[in-house]
C-alpha cells in the first residue's frame, strides 16, 4: 500500500485530520501527538491491511536548542505487505513523555532504552526503562543539543574539547 | 544408605544462582557482559549489559562533516566495514540525489560482496570455535586472509577501509586486481565444500547446534532480527531482493533460508548453514559484477565539491553481512548532519537472546550467541 492509502486508512479509523502530514517539511511522514501515538500503534500492528510487524528503527530527535520540542521518529515496515511508514511524535522538552510500544514490538524495548539514554525521553509503560549504552550513573543526556560536556567523571578530569586541528 | 542420601540432599541449595559471563570472555565476541540466572545448569534469565565499547559514534558524527563520518562507520562493524561505508554512502547520495557511474556501482558491489565473504568466514569459523571445533577456524582464517590481502592491495587497509565515498570510491582497482580476484574466486569456491566436510556435517557439531536456540519466525520479526539470523528462521527477507539498492537487481542470486534439515527451522545449525550457503551466492554475485564491470571510467567523477544536503531527512536501509543496516540522517542545510543515527542489526539480534536462551544449558548459550554473529563495535557504537 502506498503512503496516501495508509494515511487514508488511519484517518478513516480515527477521524479526519487525526494524522497530520506536512508535505513540505517532511514528505511521507505522519505526525501525531504522544497520546494519539498510544492509540495508533496497536492499530498499525494489528490492522489487517496494514500489519506493520517490524519496527525498523526508533530515533530520538532534537530540533535544536532553541526549539521547544524533542521528538521520536518511528520507522515501521510490514514484512507481509512490504510497505513502510514513518511516524513523527513531538514531545515537549521540559517533560518529554511518549507512550511505550515495547509490548507491541519487542525490539522497541532496547530502542526505547537507547532513546531514553541519549535524550531523556520517558517512555510511559516501559517495564525496564534504564540506561543501556552509558554507565548508569551518567549525568545528562548527551545527544540533546543543550548538553553540557562534563568536566569530571568520578573525580577524573576530562580533557577540554579542542577547537580545530592541533 | 537412605539416610545418608537424604542428609546430603537436605543440604543442597535449591535457589537460583547468578553467573556473570564477560565482559572479558572469549565467547562473547567482544566486551559483552551477560548476567545469567541459572537453576542448576538451566538458564532462567539472561540480562545482557552492553555499552563497554560505546564511543559516542552518533555524537561525533553530528560534529563532523559528511565525508569525515565515513571512517567512523568503518569502526562500527569492523568485520564488515565495506558494507557500512556502502550503506552510509547510499543514504547521503539519496539525500543529495547523486548518481554514480556504472563502473562505481559495479565496484561497490564487488567489494561489498567480498567483504561479506570475509565476514561470513569469520562468523563460521568463530561459531565452530565456540562449540569446540578449532580446526575449521584456521581454515576460515586462511581464506579470509586472502580477501584481506586483496583489500590491502586495493586501499592499503586490512580492516578499516574508508573505501566507498559519497559519490564514488577512493581508488580505482589497481592493475592486476581484477585478475587476482578472479583467481581468488576460482580458488575459494571449491573450499566451501571443504568447510562442509570439516564442520557442517560433523556429528559433534550437529549435536551441539541442531535443535538448539530455535527462533520462531514471528519472534524473529518482532525482535527486529534481520539478515542471516532471520533467514535461518525460514523468512525469505533480504533487502538486496526486497528493497533493492545499488544495482543488485541486475544480478542473479538466490536467498537461502533455513529448512530445519538437521533439527527444526530456526535453530543454530540453520543460522550457521544460511551463512555457508550465502558464501556461494556472494561468489556468484562477485563473478557477475566482475564480468559486467566497465573497465574504463573515472571513479572520482561524481564526487561532490561540497557536501551540503538541503534540509530534510532520510532513512535508508541496506543489507550488511549481519542484516538490516539503517541510517537515519537529518540535515538542516549546513555541512554537518543535525541528527545521525545508525540502526545496527547486531543490536537487535542480541536483544532477543533472553527470549530464546531461556531453558537451555549454559553451554548452549555460548552456541546461541555464536550463531547470532554479533559484533560489539556495532552494538555499542
Amino acid at each position: 500500500m502506498d503512503f496516501a492509502g495508509i494515511v487514508e486508512l488511519i484517518n478513516s479509523k480515527f477521524g479526519d485530520g487525526f494524522a497530520a502530514v506536512e508535505e513540505e517539511a517532511a514528505p511521507e511522514t505522519v505526525q501525531v501527538s504522544p497520546s494519539q501515538w498510544g492509540e495508533l500503534a496497536p492499530f498499525l500492528r494489528e490492522g489487517e491491511s496494514l500489519s506493520f510487524d517490524a519496527m525498523m528503527c526508533i530515533t530520538g530527535i532534537d530540533e535544536g536548542a532553541e526549539s521547544e520540542n524533542l521528538a521520536v521518529v518511528y520507522n515501521l515496515h510490514s514484512m507481509k505487505h512490504n510497505h513502510k511508514l514513518e511516524v513523527y511524535v513531538p514531545t515537549p522538552r521540559a517533560a518529554p513523555k511518549v507512550p511505550s510500544v515495547e509490548q507491541i514490538w519487542r525490539i522497541a524495548d532496547w530502542f526505547e532504552r537507547e532513546t531514553y539514554d541519549m535524550f531523556g525521553i520517558e517512555f510511559e509503560g516501559h517495564r525496564d526503562l534504564r540506561r543501556i549504552l552509558l554507565p548508569s550513573d551518567w549525568d545528562g543526556f548527551p545527544l540533546r543539543k543543550d548538553y553540557q560536556f562534563p568536566e569530571t567523571y568520578r573525580g577524573i578530569v576530562v580533557d577540554k574539547m579542542k577547537e580545530g586541528w592541533e | 544408605m537412605g539416610v545418608a542420601v537424604e542428609k546430603e540432599l537436605g543440604s543442597v541449595q535449591g535457589e537460583e544462582m547468578v553467573l556473570n559471563i564477560g565482559p572479558q570472555h572469549p565467547s562473547t565476541h567482544g566486551v559483552l557482559r551477560l548476567k545469567v540466572k541459572t537453576d542448576g545448569e538451566i538458564i532462567t534469565e539472561i540480562v545482557p549489559y552492553i555499552g563497554y565499547l560505546h564511543r559516542c559514534f552518533e555524537k561525533h558524527c553530528e560534529n563532523l562533516t559528511y565525508e569525515q563520518a565515513i571512517p567512523f562507520t568503518d569502526r562500527c562493524d569492523y568485520i564488515g566495514s565495506m558494507n557500512n561505508n556502502f550503506g552510509y554512502a547510499i543514504a547521503v547520495e539519496q539525500l543529495m540525489e547523486i548518481k554514480v557511474s556504472e563502473k562505481v556501482e559495479h565496484m561497490r558491489i564487488i567489494v561489498a560482496e567480498m567483504n561479506r565473504l570475509a565476514s561470513h568466514l569469520l562468523a563460521i569459523g568463530t561459531f565452530g570455535l565456540d562449540v569446540g571445533a578449532f580446526t575449521p577456524f584456521l581454515y576460515c582464517f586462511r581464506d579470509r586472509e586472502r580477501i584481506l590481502d586483496l583489500f590491502e592491495m586495493l586501499c592499503g587497509a586490512r580492516l578499516l577501509y574508508n573505501y566507498i565515498w559519497i559519490g564514488g570510491v577512493s581508488h580505482d582497482f589497481p592493475v592486476g586486481w581484477v585478475e587476482k580476484t578472479y583467481d581468488f574466486l576460482d580458488y575459494f569456491e571449491p573450499k566451501i565444500s571443504e568447510y562442509n566436510e570439516l564442520l557442517t556435517y560433523n556429528k559433534i557439531f550437529i549435536e551441539r547446534s541442531a535443535d538448539v536456540g530455535v527462533i520462531p519466525a514471528d519472534v524473529a520479526v518482532s525482535y527486529g532480527v534481520t539478515g542471516p539470523n532471520l533467514r535461518g528462521s525460514g523468512v525469505r527477507g533480504d533487502l538486496r531482493k526486497d528493497e533493492t539498492y545499488g544495482i543488485y537487481d541486475r544480478f542473479d542470486f538466490d536467498v537461502p533460508i533455513g529448512t530445519g534439515a538437521m533439527g527444526s527451522v530456526g535453530d543454530c545449525w540453520d543460522r550457521y548453514y544460511v551463512r555457508v550457503r550465502e558464501l556461494e551466492e556472494s561468489v556468484k554475485i562477485t563473478r557477475q559484477a566482475l564480468d559486467a564491470m566497465p573497465r574504463d571510467g573515472d571513479v572520482h567523477a561524481a564526487l561532490p565539491k561540497k557536501i551540503r544536503p538541503k534540509a530534510g531527512h532520510i532513512y535508508s536501509r541496506t543489507e550488511s553481512p549481519r542484516g538490516d543496516l539503517g541510517f537515519y540522517i537529518a540535515s538542516d542545510g549546513s555541512d554537518t548532519p543535525s541528527r545521525f543515527k545508525m540502526r545496527s542489526p547486531a543490536f537487535t539480534a542480541l536483544s532477543c537472546l533472553d527470549e530464546i536462551a531461556r531453558g537451555w544449558m549454559i553451554s548452549d548459550v555460548i552456541a546461541i550467541l555464536g550463531s547470532l554473529d554479533i559484533v560489539l563495535g556495532e552494538i555499542d557504537r
